[in-house]
């Protein structure tokens, strides 16, 4: 049985729709990422869950107790909230062990709590300091640190590296992922970063427009999306999406099953650009850019009219203007109908 | 300094001790006449050279019973700045936490009730203090001086709520706080100073009001305001014991204000600079 049941959430804010009806399991012990564009509602469904705001219509069961109606306080949850929300009166210690106090756990049960989670967190030296006296990533762990000391049943993170620079935010994923699988506790954290989500995520959940497009490990969205947003969404560079009339030749290699009205879709890593005069076969296109990342190599192209993005592991001679051969990698296509469905490739 | 700018910066600090005495000047006047006698008080030219003395401050207390004024301008000030702290402050976290379509519209209707003149409410509020026998009483006092500040007060709350992230509400919600935990280890710490200043000024305006004393209140519950104006008397006026009874009715909050000016100043400017 599932751990935590979203049962046909919906929630609105005066006539506007925000959510629209939202069924998920999540079972214990899992690390759930809800992913999507700014504005799709993954936000408002993670305060719906936490209970900072009321549920329009739905029900929200947590190990198998309805809590739909039950105050944040009373739901067994902890959230990590994006500005870190720590109380700024307050030292480290007092932040960390403010829940337990309240819940009234003994002075010495506190303090051995308190202290292992500032372990944990590389915090034990700012324990007295208040939050104005710590760094951005250290405010970080604090809020983390006051989530873990109360040991939840769900833990909810709100876009919590949103605050932190570049080089923090990796190491601080890296941090949370560690921290996950220490704890082994059930997560649900929302990010509107794909790299954090396919990184950190058991299954991730893709929202749009307050419905769910798409759930499901990370390779599974990447190599089966349901649908053209699904698709376009997970993966960097986006994958390229060719309607089935542009280019002939790619349509032609799908045997068939692409509709005549539907649209071809193919990962950057599923083109081949070569020099025009190497060409064996593909399509003839020219070199809008090169994008060198080192690692690997950008080529951005242009055949009829169609911007397509190929990306190579090797280094590459072509530069801007070039006329190229583009070649179509048949193994690795998704194939969507007029609606955007994926159909079977 | 350089030479060339000696002249002006000497002439900028002239011209702001002139206008720094120009306005003290009559507080000046009054400390330097309440030590006079009446005599000296209405010489001329005017005395800045006596011997001071004490005999006005004595002849008030005797007269008019200082002390009696002192303790109700105490209760009436510290009365409306208590009671209208608890209406306020629960007043101001709704608005401010909680807010809806017309939070915004009873705000400005409070606000707009202190554009009206004081003299506009006289009648019907004589009645009804009458009418409840509660003329020339404390309470009727206190009462009106808390609702007359109590839009200033529910405003400069409001603002000083309104600094305080809602995030921080909301984790506390999520530690399990109850509405009066989070108020009491939440929103009461933070907004301390705003508190502070606003009960300050409260004190302040309670302490001077002087029309609504003047109007409901005369020998038994007159506040020092009503003390001092009771100089200005049909005998004559008496320029030092009314300069003695206005230092002794003034120097009280003006020492008050003094030591907590910082406090006010803060709480005035709330929000204005992020």
């Amino acid at each position: 049985m599932a751990y935590l049941e979203l049962k046909n959430i919906e929630k609105s804010f005066g006539e506007t729709q925000i959510i629209r009806g939202v069924d998920l399991e999540i079972n214990k012990g899992e690390f759930i990422v809800f992913v999507g564009p700014s504005g799709c509602g993954k936000s408002t469904l993670l305060r719906l869950i936490a209970g900072l705001e009321p549920i329009t219509k739905g029900k929200l069961l947590l190990d198998g107790k309805d809590i739909t109606w039950a105050p944040s306080g009373k739901r067994d949850l902890a959230m990590v909230f994006q500005s870190y929300a720590l109380y700024p009166h307050m030292s480290v210690y007092d932040n960390m062990s403010f829940a337990l106090k309240l819940a009234g756990v003994s002075k010495g049960e506190i303090r051995a709590k308190v202290e292992y989670a500032a372990q944990t967190l590389n915090l034990t030296q700012y324990l007295d300091r208040t939050p104005k006296d710590l760094s951005g990533g250290q405010r970080q762990r604090v809020a983390i640190g006051r989530a873990i000391v109360r040991a939840p049943k769900v833990f909810l993170f709100d876009e919590p590296l949103s605050n932190l620079d570049a080089a923090l935010r990796g190491n601080t994923r890296v941090e949370i992922h560690k921290l996950h699988r220490a704890l082994g506790a059930t997560t649900i954290y929302v990010t509107h970063d794909q790299v954090e989500a396919m990184t950190l995520a058991d299954r991730v959940v893709v929202l749009r427009d307050g419905l769910i497009e798409q759930v499901g490990t990370p390779l599974e969205l990447y190599d089966h999306p349901a649908n053209r947003f699904v698709a376009q969404f997970i993966g960097m560079p986006s994958m390229n999406m060719v309607a089935a009339s542009a280019i002939p030749s790619f349509s032609a290699a799908t045997g068939g099953r692409l509709p005549s009205d539907g649209f071809l879709g193919v990962r950057p890593e599923g083109l081949r650009v070569h020099p025009k005069q190497a060409a064996v076969s593909g399509v003839q296109g020219r070199v809008e850019l090169i994008e060198a990342l080192g690692a690997d190599t950008l080529i951005h192209v242009d055949v009829g009219g169609v911007p397509l993005i190929a990306r190579q592991n090797e280094r590459t001679p072509l530069h801007a203007g070039d006329d190229v051969a583009v070649e179509l990698d048949p193994s690795v296509l998704h194939l969507f109908n007029h609606e955007g469905r994926a159909v079977p490739a | 300094m350089q030479p060339s700018n000696f002249l002006p910066q000497l002439l900028r600090t002239a011209g702001a001790w002139a206008v720094a005495l120009l306005l003290f000047f009559p507080l000046g006047w009054l400390i330097l006449t309440a030590f006079k006698t009446e005599l000296q008080a209405i010489h001329v030219p005017p005395l800045f050279v006596f011997e001071p003395t004490l005999d006005n401050f004595s002849e008030v207390q005797r007269r008019s019973d200082y002390l009696l004024y002192a303790r109700n301008s105490l209760i009436t000030s510290l009365g409306s700045t208590i009671i209208g702290l608890l209406i306020a402050a629960p007043a101001a976290y709704s608005m401010a936490f909680f807010r809806t379509k017309r939070t915004r519209d009873i705000l400005m209707w409070m606000l707009s009730t202190k554009m009206m003149p004081a003299v506009g409410a006289l009648v019907p509020i004589y009645v009804l203090a009458q009418t409840a026998g509660l003329l020339d009483s404390l309470t009727a006092l206190t009462i009106v001086f808390t609702l007359s500040n109590l839009p200033i007060m529910v405003w400069m709350l409001y603002s000083a709520y309104k600094d305080i992230p809602n995030e921080i509400l909301e984790a506390a919600r999520m530690d399990g706080a109850s509405l009066w935990t989070e108020f009491r280890h939440v929103v009461l710490p933070l907004s301390v100073g705003g508190l502070a200043s606003t009960g300050l000024l409260c004190l302040v305006l309670s302490w001077n009001e002087a029309f609504w004393a003047l109007n409901l209140s005369s020998a038994k519950a007159g506040t020092l305001a009503t003390l001092i104006a009771s100089y200005s008397s049909p005998e004559g006026l008496f320029w030092a014991k009314l300069s003695a009874a206005s230092l002794m009715a003034i120097a009280p909050i003006v020492v008050f204000g003094w030591f907590s000016q910082k406090q006010l100043v803060q709480g005035l400017t709330f929000g204005a600079v992020k």
